[in-house]
């Protein structure tokens, strides 16, 4: 095997990937970084970065979020969407949840922790009460209807589990028990349905095992499309969206313009002017880009914080 | 405008626009490989490499160069991420630990680009550009140079050769990729795509915080990791980022990109075989599925059938605002039915049929249109078969484009489509067996299962896409979907190349009343549903017990 026609073999080819790493793994992207610093080109190739007064403050394809210290949103400032990069918005740690459309039970956290004030880190929400919790929130902070379809008031997925008897299609026609599995006994004061099946409701239990039970998610009557709409309760691919659609953009401005003081249609009207269409008229969705929007806000209408 | 209708334009622009190019670049792209001058610049590389351009290969020197070219990439490569810390750029990046130096190695040199490392957290620029950027280009070239050398056994008569690999590979990487690349990439450093050489810019943001923007030599890479059908991205998010994608039209540039070479490729075969209609009749039977199964993923991310897109009103989680669903879904399916794997947005969180159908693209043995040249070679093997079981069926010996399709043919042809099915399936068989291969899934029930056979499939068929919930970065999974990319890749070169060789040293039998025409809309239904029904015999029982046991629920 370790004739001479196989060593040239080889050596032909580690010369022709020296050849081709300096060609192509060298050459060509000095090339390409070269002609990237003409005007027009080089802000874009540095990373199309914004400033402010003098100072770089992020840049226009990178969200941000528009939180205090603690997490809370900043009522001033529009917010940007759900993030799952690092703690959010952080570029070095880019991320999807990449949790699937029928993640609909949570892990539930250990009551002594909780009582403790410590976080329960075998815990997980799952996607249905994520959505359902940040609906809820936002629904809060400005002022609409949170509810969504299989939603629970409380703020989680709305997701029983049923025991009994399966017919050979799968149903549980007379269940014997059944337990509102995302809500937990001492979060949640009473289930989000009093009774299934004629048969009373009982709240999660930590620790106990309901992977007998059949899982069923309960639509309820919220409207198919609810006033909270979907990019504002879902995260992005990369996590860091800079971009949220209109309707959310719409549902933020009366919250905005209070906490500055200003009339509703000044803000937007800004929002018309940030809101960008699709590319070349019909690529993508028209968007909004929440930082050049917040610090246009921040430019013509400065807010002040009253104690 | 409506979504909907947007979605449409959007999806008839790129076909309009594929089929624009396909005449004049795979006319290129036939006087490339077929030309007998070369230029000086490659004169000097042959020097370098060592090798007379003009002496011919037989089809087992041609595998053995393939091969050589390859081991060389991988020991290189794995070289590189293990000493990355004493070299340039490095951005004080530790060196990677050694099974998913492995791993990596592997998929960048298979054209698979599966991921288990996140790339602003594991690589220094100077790995990321000289290395995993080297191996888009010239695994690339290397599946042209196959497809290449399977075309010439259909055109040759009576030849013991079919061509030389190392001027396939340097016309391939230098003629044909690099040009496209160059243009490429500076357009879409003016869609916002950075190419610089920092470390990352701390800045503090509107309200105060602290956060790092990023930088790197993106443009330069992002453009060969979709026009070779590669898909490993520079960062985790792959082309969901802005930096990599950074508005609706590059989305729709980088989608064109992927699918370029591939439908351009069918026009070059029926150039060398001196029959342009048999091109077109291999370009029908990939369109047809790639319609149908883009159709088809639209409509499903549209509807957004199942719990949680129901909740929240649209199939938005894991898409950008800027693409939205349908353009997504268009990325995803042209991603899944090429070798590429970069995605625009997560397939993990699609619809549980949404998801189904990037991975039954995949299934198919990406071949519509399928990776730069192994989309071809696929597809001409399927044809192969197509004509073999269609000689069964009226009791006459098959040919195909004037070869008869004899019993050693039929041999490596069905070697080929079986190679990719074992390992899917048995890896996910493996996998769900042991303790290691089920601690990596982060859904539970059948959507856990997808995950794994999601990520076997992908890798067996060097695709690289994820349902990226699974934790991949293990010693079994980088080990087991390591193996599988490398089997999975150079097994069916060798067959192919094995067929390629048996098929050129053959004369040409004439064309008789008894001979199947190879170039009607009959041939490219029955090649179509050779392939589909093939692929559903195959997977059913998997898909069945994954994403379809999942979707289909009152």
């Amino acid at each position: 095997m370790f004739n001479l026609s196989w060593v040239r073999r080889h050596l032909a080819a580690v010369r022709a990937l020296l050849v081709f790493t300096v060609v192509l793994g060298v050459l060509y992207p000095l090339a390409v970084f070269g002609v990237a610093q003409l005007p027009g080109l080089h802000g874009k190739a540095e990373g199309s970065l914004v400033t402010s007064e003098g100072r770089t403050v992020g840049s226009a394809l990178i969200g941000q979020s528009f939180t205090d210290k603690d997490g809370n949103p900043l009522k001033q400032y529009f917010q940007s969407r759900p993030s799952n990069a690092g703690d959010g918005y952080d570029p070095t740690a880019t991320s999807a949840s990449n949790l699937g459309p029928e993640d609909i039970v949570d892990t539930l956290p250990d009551p002594k922790l909780l009582a403790a004030g410590k976080e329960d880190e075998n815990a997980k929400q799952s996607l249905l009460t994520q959505v359902c919790e940040r609906s809820k929130s936002i629904g809060e902070l400005d002022g609409v209807s949170g509810a969504r379809p299989f939603c629970a008031p409380s703020g989680v997925g709305a997701v029983l589990a049923v025991f009994g008897e399966r017919t050979t299609g799968g149903d549980v026609p007379h269940p014997t028990r059944v337990v509102s599995l995302n809500e937990q006994e001492g979060v949640v004061r009473a289930p989000f349905v009093a009774a299934y099946k004629g048969v009373r409701v009982e709240l999660a239990r930590y620790g106990e095992d309901y992977a007998t039970g059949l899982v069923v998610p309960v639509r309820g009557d919220a409207p198919a499309d609810p006033a909270v709409p979907p990019d504002a309760v879902t995260a992005s691919g990369s996590g860091l969206d800079p971009h949220i659609s209109p309707a959310y953009a719409r549902l933020q401005t009366a919250r905005v313009a209070t906490a500055r003081g200003i009339p509703s249609a000044r803000v937007a009207e800004l929002v018309k002017q940030h809101t960008g269409g699709r590319a070349v008229g019909f690529m993508g969705e028209p968007a909004v880009n929440v930082l050049e929007l917040n610090l246009a806000l921040d430019r013509q209408f400065p807010f002040r914080d009253r104690p | 405008m409506s979504p909907t209708l947007a979605g449409i334009l959007f999806l008839g622009s790129l076909v309009l626009a594929v089929v624009a190019v396909h005449r004049p670049l795979g006319d290129y792209m036939f006087r490339v490989y077929t030309g007998r001058s070369h230029n000086r610049v490659e004169r000097g590389v042959y020097r370098l490499i060592g090798t007379d351009p003009d002496a011919e290969q037989t089809w087992g020197a041609y595998a053995r160069g393939v091969l050589a070219f390859s081991v060389a990439g991988v020991l290189f490569l794995y070289l590189l991420q293990r000493v990355q810390q004493h070299l340039l750029l490095s951005l004080g990046m530790d060196p990677v630990k050694p099974d998913q130096a492995w791993n990596t190695a592997v998929s960048f040199v298979t054209n698979t680009n599966w991921q288990s490392y996140s790339g602003e957290s594991t690589m220094g620029h100077l790995v990321q550009m000289a290395g995993l950027a080297v191996q888009n280009f010239v695994s690339a070239a290397v599946g042209m140079a196959v497809a290449i050398a399977l075309v010439r056994g259909f055109a040759r008569k009576k030849s013991p050769h079919l061509g030389n690999f190392w001027v396939d590979l340097t016309r391939g990487s230098l003629r044909i990729l690099l040009p496209i690349a160059f243009v490429g990439a500076v357009v879409l450093v003016a869609g916002g795509l950075v190419q610089n050489f920092h470390d990352g810019t701390t800045i503090s943001t509107l309200t105060g915080g602290s956060q790092t923007i990023t930088g790197g030599p993106v443009a330069s890479q992002e453009v060969i990791k979709e026009l070779g059908t590669n898909g490993g991205g520079f960062y985790n998010a792959n082309s969901a980022h802005p930096f990599e994608n950074g508005t609706a039209w590059t989305n729709w540039l980088e989608i064109f990109l992927i699918l370029l070479i591939p439908f351009a490729l069918p026009r070059t075969f029926g150039r060398m075989v001196g029959q342009k209609r048999q091109g077109y009749a291999i370009a029908a039977a990939m369109g047809v599925i790639a319609m149908a199964s883009v159709v088809l993923t639209m409509v499903f991310q549209g509807v957004h059938h199942g719990t949680v897109p129901t909740a929240a009103g649209a199939a938005t989680e894991g898409t950008e605002t800027r693409f939205g669903v349908l353009n997504s879904a268009v990325f995803a399916t042209a991603t899944t039915l090429t070798s590429t794997g970069a995605v625009d947005s997560f397939h993990d969180s699609y619809t549980s049929l949404g998801g189904m159908m990037t991975m039954f693209n995949m299934m198919l043995g990406e071949v519509a249109p399928g990776g730069v040249g192994s989309g071809l070679y696929g597809m001409l093997v399927l044809a192969v078969i197509t004509v073999f079981v269609a000689g069964l069926m009226v009791g006459r010996t098959p040919e195909y484009l004037g070869k008869k399709i004899g019993s050693r043919e039929i041999k490596f042809a069905a070697l080929y489509f079986l190679i990719t099915p074992i390992l899917v399936l048995a890896g996910t068989a493996v996998a769900m067996a042991t303790r290691d291969g089920r601690a990596g899934m982060l859904n539970t029930g059948p959507h856990g299962l997808s995950e794994v056979l999601y990520a076997f499939t992908s890798a067996s068929n060097n695709n690289g896409s994820a349902f990226a919930g699974l934790t991949v970065n293990t010693v079994f999974y980088d080990t087991a979907l390591g193996l599988c990319m490398a089997l999975g890749r150079f097994m069916p070169i060798v067959f192919v190349l094995a067929l390629a060789g048996s098929l050129a040293g053959q004369g040409r039998v004439p064309a008789s009343k008894g001979t199947l025409p190879t170039h009607r809309a009959q041939f490219v239904g029955m090649v179509a549903g050779v392939t589909v029904v093939l692929v559903a015999l195959t997977f059913l029982p998997a898909l069945a017990l994954g994403p379809l046991a999942e979707g289909i629920h009152r």
